[in-house]
């Protein structure tokens, strides 16, 4: 332990804690048992805050914070569930939903997918907004892999993985906005990439079907995580 | 007289079907019926938006066309893919397919024969259509509905045990199938066989016994000379899953045998009319018109030299003793299917109790290893053939189904005028001349979800049409 980052206490949902002061509200709840929906979010990887669906509210604040890179602080008061939250949760995945195609009936990760367990559990029964159904292209251009951009909701988990943990940076983020996409090297096609090492950890770490395994068919993509913290813990013990 | 000129009856929408339907019935100045016209009035496009979607996706993709036949088009598409890989699938696998797709066959029929057409044999056809559905059949014969229920119920969970759901199950895959068969649902499946096969049988004489009552109806109801086009296995036997096409005129006698569904386009050609999203289908070698075929139950049965089950076969040979030449009334479907049910549950039978069945190697892995793939099977309706082509990273780039009801629709337009002429003149309607109209529609068991990959609401619309396309009289059903 960091001997400098000292004891927090705090109370969530009305119950009182204590933390180090280098941890996030996310860790200290997901200690105790409390849950907060996330999705870019993935133990191992850098956070980043992108998905919004850990906000959560703190007394005192006018806004809300994203739970997984907000540093607990004293006597912090947060509530992690209410009306508000809930309707902003579920507007934020019904956004989700409509920015891009998602078919979940035939989709490679039904019912294997975190964007869709967690629009069954937040209660996500109808979408409100209209939907955009942008024409999003296929990437079967890797002799393993495929990146089905209809499916991506731009966590940057494949982003994150690749630089973080593998080492090679492939893929990157271009375009702003509604305009957002993944790339891999400089916007070519995967296949053609000259820094993919073909290890495959961004395709378990994606929540959803946008990246698979090649010749998976329907509901057949099961994603495999236990690798990330097993890495991770080796790599801090060689350091 | 010239107001009454070409008047146009219209059906609109057809009910009792799957998917939507009017009809169009043209009368001349004496009020007979001159033309009718099947009009399928949706389109889907199954076609175009699977295009750039990975190959493997694509099974469960056309899954999607149909809840009733999704099994059909799981099997025709994965038998696309097969090619798609170039492998070989492990024979268990084959075997599964096989039952998935009887499976499949027996709650098909049993929907089309008890659910939607038993009303109209056993309540009459002149019957009030507030009544003439299931439940009408539950109130006067409340065993044959349940019969009927059991039998789909049958079908239906077989395809639940082997795929984990009833409809739209992903279980066949490119290669074979995704799980094997375990002991406990193969021996869950074959105890319900014998109930399965005695109800069966039971129906086979019961519609037997009743066929005399409708004598009127089978020398009208599309009957007329046409070519017949199924498959057949390499010894002449009736198949769903695999074998060559066969064609055969109205006399039985083979036009065209050993056809490899592969190479469909040399001899069945597409046309499309501007009066419906049904794309019709005919013998290429015979001509547009000409070239009319039937396809489904009644055109399996004629083309097949015989069946490999015992009971079933013994029933064909009856079947065909009925004309002289080809069984060639339309009303004859619901009898071929009830026979092939029978055929269905007997080999059901024979495959599970395979002691191969149980084996754990169910499919073959292998990158795409070709371009483009034809798959064929004999669905409940008839042939289905999907022809995918992909390009080197395995992406969809076009797509054509043949679809079994599209290839009786120039079967279905004929008998609709023939009965039509029949039993429908003058210019008011009468509920029972059209339910005549509809009722041969229903013995071709049409799925036009399927044939046309529509969407929307439910069935049919009569519409009386004069020739200056007046419309005089018109019927909606259901009504409002």
């Amino acid at each position: 332990m960091n001997a400098a980052a000292g004891v927090k206490t705090l109370r969530i949902d009305e119950r009182d804690f204590s933390a180090r002061a280098d941890e996030t509200i996310l860790e200290v709840a997901r200690q105790n048992g409390i849950f907060i929906p996330t999705l870019c979010e993935l133990k191992g990887l850098s956070e980043v805050g992108a998905c919004r669906l850990c906000l959560v509210e703190v007394k005192n604040s006018n806004r809300l914070l994203p739970a997984c890179v907000t540093r607990v602080e004293e006597g912090m008061e947060i509530t992690t569930n209410s009306q508000r939250l809930e309707r902003y949760r579920r507007s934020i995945l019904e956004l989700l939903f409509t920015e891009r195609n998602h078919i979940c009936s035939v989709c490679v990760s039904n019912g294997h997918c975190e964007l869709q367990s967690l629009a069954q559990k937040l209660g996500m029964d109808h979408v409100h907004f209209p939907y955009r159904y942008p024409k999003a292209q296929v990437d079967a251009s890797h002799p393993r892999f495929l990146v089905d951009h209809n499916r991506c909701i731009l966590c940057s988990r494949c982003v994150r993985v690749c630089d973080e943990v593998e080492g090679a940076h492939t893929w990157d983020v271009k375009g702003r906005g509604i305009n957002t996409q993944i790339i891999s090297d400089l916007d070519q096609p995967w296949g053609s990439s000259e820094t993919c090492t073909g290890c495959g950890k961004c395709v378990h770490v994606c929540p959803t079907g946008a990246l698979s395994e090649k010749g998976r068919s329907v509901a057949e993509m099961m994603k495999r995580r236990q690798f990330l913290p097993y890495l991770t813990l080796m790599r801090e013990d060689r350091e | 007289m010239t107001d009454k000129a070409h008047t146009t009856v219209v059906i609109d929408p057809v009910t009792r079907i799957e998917g939507h339907a009017k009809i169009t019935l043209h009368l001349n100045e004496a009020g007979r019926v001159e033309d009718a016209r099947f009009h399928v009035t949706q389109f889907r496009g199954f076609e175009k938006f699977c295009e750039g979607r990975p190959f493997s996706e694509m099974p469960s993709l056309m899954a999607r066309i149909c809840g009733i036949c999704p099994v059909s088009h799981l099997i025709a598409s994965a038998k696309a893919c097969d090619q798609l890989l170039a492998v070989r699938i492990p024979p268990t696998a084959d075997k599964l397919r096989r039952i998935f797709g009887l499976a499949q066959v027996v709650q098909s029929h049993a929907l089309s024969f008890f659910y939607l057409s038993s009303p109209d044999l056993l309540l009459g056809m002149d019957a009030d259509p507030a009544s003439a559905h299931i439940f009408g059949v539950f109130e006067k014969r409340p065993e044959v509905a349940r019969q009927g229920i059991r039998l789909r119920q049958f079908g239906q969970q077989i395809i639940q045990r082997l795929g984990g759901k009833r409809i739209h199950p992903a279980w066949v895959v490119p290669g074979g199938v995704s799980e094997p068969l375990s002991a406990e649902n193969r021996d869950a499946i074959l105890s319900a066989i014998p109930e399965a096969q005695q109800i069966a049988t039971q129906t086979l004489e019961w519609f037997k016994s009743t066929r005399e009552n409708f004598r009127e109806e089978i020398s009208t109801f599309g009957n007329f000379p046409s070519l017949f086009m199924g498959m057949v296995k390499p010894d002449g036997g009736l198949t769903f899953y695999d074998g060559h096409v066969r064609v055969a005129d109205e006399s039985r006698k083979i036009v065209a045998d050993n056809l490899d569904p592969r190479n469909y386009s040399d001899y069945i050609g597409e046309k499309v009319e501007s009066w419906t999203y049904l794309k019709s289908t005919y013998y290429k070698p015979s001509g547009w018109l000409d070239g009319i075929y039937r396809v489904g139950p009644l055109a399996r049965l004629n083309v097949a030299d015989r069946i490999g089950t015992p009971l079933a076969n013994q029933e064909l040979a009856e079947f065909h003793e009925l004309q002289r030449t080809a069984a060639l009334s339309s009303f004859y479907y619901h009898h071929a299917r009830l026979i092939e049910i029978l055929y269905c549950v007997e080999r059901l039978a024979e495959l599970l109790e395979d002691p191969e069945i149980l084996s754990k190697h169910v499919r073959a892995f292998a990158t795409p290893n070709a371009f483009e793939g034809v798959g064929a099977c004999e669905a409940p309706r008839g042939t289905l053939i999907h022809h995918y082509k992909i390009d080197e990273h395995g992406i969809m780039r076009w797509c054509n189904l043949i679809i079994a009801t599209g290839h009786n629709g120039l079967a279905m337009n004929r008998s609709i005028l023939q009965v039509a002429k029949h039993f429908v003149n003058g210019e008011k309607i009468d509920p029972s001349m059209l339910n005549r109209v509809e009722a041969v529609i229903r013995a071709y068991d049409p799925c036009l979800s399927c044939s046309t990959h529509a969407a929307g609401q439910m069935p049919l619309r009569i519409q009386l049409v004069a020739a200056d396309g007046r419309i005089v009289d018109e019927l909606v059903f259901p009504e409002g």
